[in-house]
């Protein structure tokens, strides 16, 4: 029965075993391969050696010259900008998805409504929404600048008044802009993960507070956040990876070119790892260069996630 | 030496009877109650604002979106937005295509879910666990990797070029996820041993207690699956694009949508814009309005532990 079933089993998991092993596993490893090859072509497959060039080259952060300087991308814009939207969106959108569920576990009528709406985000194509958000931003109509009596203020793109104009789109208005939207996309999923884990948590510790005449503040910080760690550290661990990965965003919002912003306030662009590595896909020689900084994002990720775990290991109860 | 006459019980309430200060913790439970309401039903709103904006905006013509001062209800409806729109997209060839993608790759992903659910569920074998391991592990990975190098491999093979080969290339890659098929384990290990053990005495085969009994009794899952894996070839975008290569009649949805409105050139352009946005979204939203239990319970399974 034992031996029945084991070559029984491997039949049922050959789907699997073949496709991972075609487009998952070939393609790490060859991925890797590939971030060392030297002139590299994959169109007709010729390269002319190894070499470490492709990581010397996208992580020196100087402006080179010649006909392949948009690697220094990865160091002056990429990696800057990835960092700052991962600072600011991962910690403000668990805070405030905390709060939402803190408030939605404490109700009880219209709790369903309102569980529902702030999941609708979820259910949204990226691409849309970025378009949407970049009428709401609009510089001369839209409503974003109405409200704040801003008009003609530029966050995400130029007007053609405001190219007349010299006007330049400031690099903190597109990221404010951008935080904005993704942290908006982003709460549904960790709200629907908050509520059920606050769910889960047993009545008595809030009826044992309550008879110590416990502050409501003491008991989300003892009771509720305490209780709540697994849920809390899996989350984290997962907004790190997708602010990592950000790259949807950056083209709903700004399209395909990821923005340009006046390079005297920062980076030009708002291009990220990920576009970076879309983007030397595009162009038959600079495909490895997309290759190292994949390995370089893997590394980056692998690298955050061990410190989460180290880190949470004394403060997660499970 | 003690002196009882000192020990004496101070109420540090302000001399208030215990019936005013129970009314006045009640006070203060109902106020913060209204405020969390209050905080609740903002944070509603901004949720909801950028969709009844979207559509607003759809249903307005160029002079309307110009105002200094936004209407926030159209004074002229504009339905030829959603003609434009539909006519820019080029919308049945993307339709077309996004379904033609989204239903095969659906099927078969459920296909291969189903049989490696099965045999982590329920058949032993050596290295199980191990194996089952290194494939929770891949979810870690960030797809890039696998990206650049599966988009090499299609090209050397020429799949890009044609229309039966683009299809393929779109399709075949994503016939496996990592993530199903743990969604998919876990409720088959929910289904009793006793079951398996009897339809074993009934001399089933494996592969009949399969589609007649753990198939059916996992059901709702699978409705999960085949709605998320649909949901997601909808807002498929990265790997279509590459594949199509700016050929437009082999764009699924997501992609047409991006690269019909990449520049907005005038007024008019916004309302035609927003509509097309409309249109992406609308189908999305009713999927959710009519299996928001199945869609939450899957979305929301990955938290939990197990």
């Amino acid at each position: 029965m034992e031996s029945k079933n084991n070559w029984k089993a491997w039949l049922y998991l050959a789907p699997v075993i073949i496709l991972m092993a075609v487009f998952t596993f070939f393609p790490i490893i060859n991925t890797f391969f590939m971030s060392f090859l030297k002139d590299y072509n994959y169109i007709t497959g010729n390269f002319s050696g190894f070499t470490f060039d492709n990581y010397i080259d996208i992580l020196t952060p100087i402006n080179g010259s010649g006909p392949n300087t948009r690697f220094n991308d990865f160091m002056l814009t990429a990696l800057p900008n990835t960092l700052l939207l991962t600072i600011i969106t991962v910690p403000l959108s668990i805070i405030i998805a905390l709060l939402i569920s803190i408030g939605l576990n404490s109700i009880k009528f219209f709790q369903k409504i309102f569980q529902t709406i702030f999941f609708l985000p979820y259910v949204t194509n990226s691409m849309a929404i970025g378009m949407v958000f970049a009428v709401i931003f609009d510089t001369d109509y839209g409503i974003f600048n109405f409200i704040f009596g801003n008009s003609g203020f530029p966050w995400v793109s130029l007007s053609p008044t405001a190219i007349q104009n010299g006007v330049q789109i400031n690099y903190w208005a597109g990221v404010f802009a951008i935080c904005f939207y993704i942290i908006w996309n982003s709460l549904p999923y960790k709200i629907l993960i908050f509520l059920s884990g606050l769910q889960n948590i047993d009545k008595q510790y809030y009826e044992a507070a309550q008879i110590d005449a416990t502050p409501k503040r003491k008991t989300v910080w003892k009771i509720t956040v305490p209780l709540l760690s697994p849920q809390i550290l899996y989350i984290m661990i997962t907004s790190f990876i997708g602010a990592f990965k950000e790259y949807n965003s950056v083209i709903g919002l700004f399209g395909k070119d990821g923005g340009a912003f006046d390079t005297n306030t920062g980076p030009d662009s708002m291009i990220t790892m990920v576009y970076f590595i879309y983007n030397s896909m595009s162009g038959t020689t600079t495909i490895q260069y997309a290759c190292a900084a994949a390995v370089v994002l893997f590394i980056i990720i692998m690298i955050f996630t061990w410190i989460q775990f180290k880190v949470s290991k004394k403060r997660v109860h499970y | 030496m003690k002196r009882y006459d000192d020990l004496v019980l101070v109420l540090k309430d302000e001399g208030l009877s215990t019936e005013t200060k129970e009314k006045l913790s009640k006070v203060s439970k109902i106020v913060s109650l209204i405020l969390i309401y209050l905080l609740l039903a903002f944070a509603a709103l901004l949720v909801i604002f950028p969709f009844y904006w979207m559509l607003i905006t759809s249903l307005k013509n160029g002079d309307e979106y110009q105002r200094l001062v936004p209407t926030f209800w159209p004074e002229t409806v504009m339905w030829s937005n959603y003609a434009d729109a539909l006519r820019r997209l080029d919308f049945t060839t993307l339709l077309t295509n996004t379904l033609i993608v989204g239903v095969i790759s659906t099927f078969g992903t459920l296909i291969t879910t189903i049989f490696a659910a099965f045999a982590f569920a329920r058949l032993e074998f050596k290295g199980r666990d191990l194996f089952f391991s290194i494939l929770l592990a891949t979810m870690m990975i960030p797809g890039e990797m696998m990206v650049i190098s599966n988009y090499t491999s299609v090209s050397l093979l020429g799949m890009t070029t044609s229309t039966f080969g683009a299809y393929t290339a779109m399709i075949v890659p994503f016939l496996i996820s990592v993530f199903y098929i743990y969604l998919l384990r876990q409720n088959f290990k929910q289904i009793p041993n006793e079951l398996y053990l009897a339809a074993k005495v009934d001399g089933k085969s494996d592969w009949s207690y399969l589609w007649k009994v753990m198939v059916p009794l996992a059901m709702p899952s699978l409705i999960t699956i085949f709605i998320l894996k649909l949901m997601g070839s909808w807002n498929a975008y990265v790997w279509p694009n590459l594949i199509a290569g700016g050929e437009k009649s082999l764009y699924l949805i997501t992609n047409g949508l991006r690269e019909s409105f990449n520049t907005t050139a005038d007024a008019n352009e916004y309302g035609i814009q927003m509509a097309a946005t409309v249109i992406v979204t609308v189908p999305l939203l009713l999927v959710f309005i009519f299996f928001r239990k199945y869609i939450m319970r899957g979305v929301g399974r990955a938290g939990i532990k197990g």
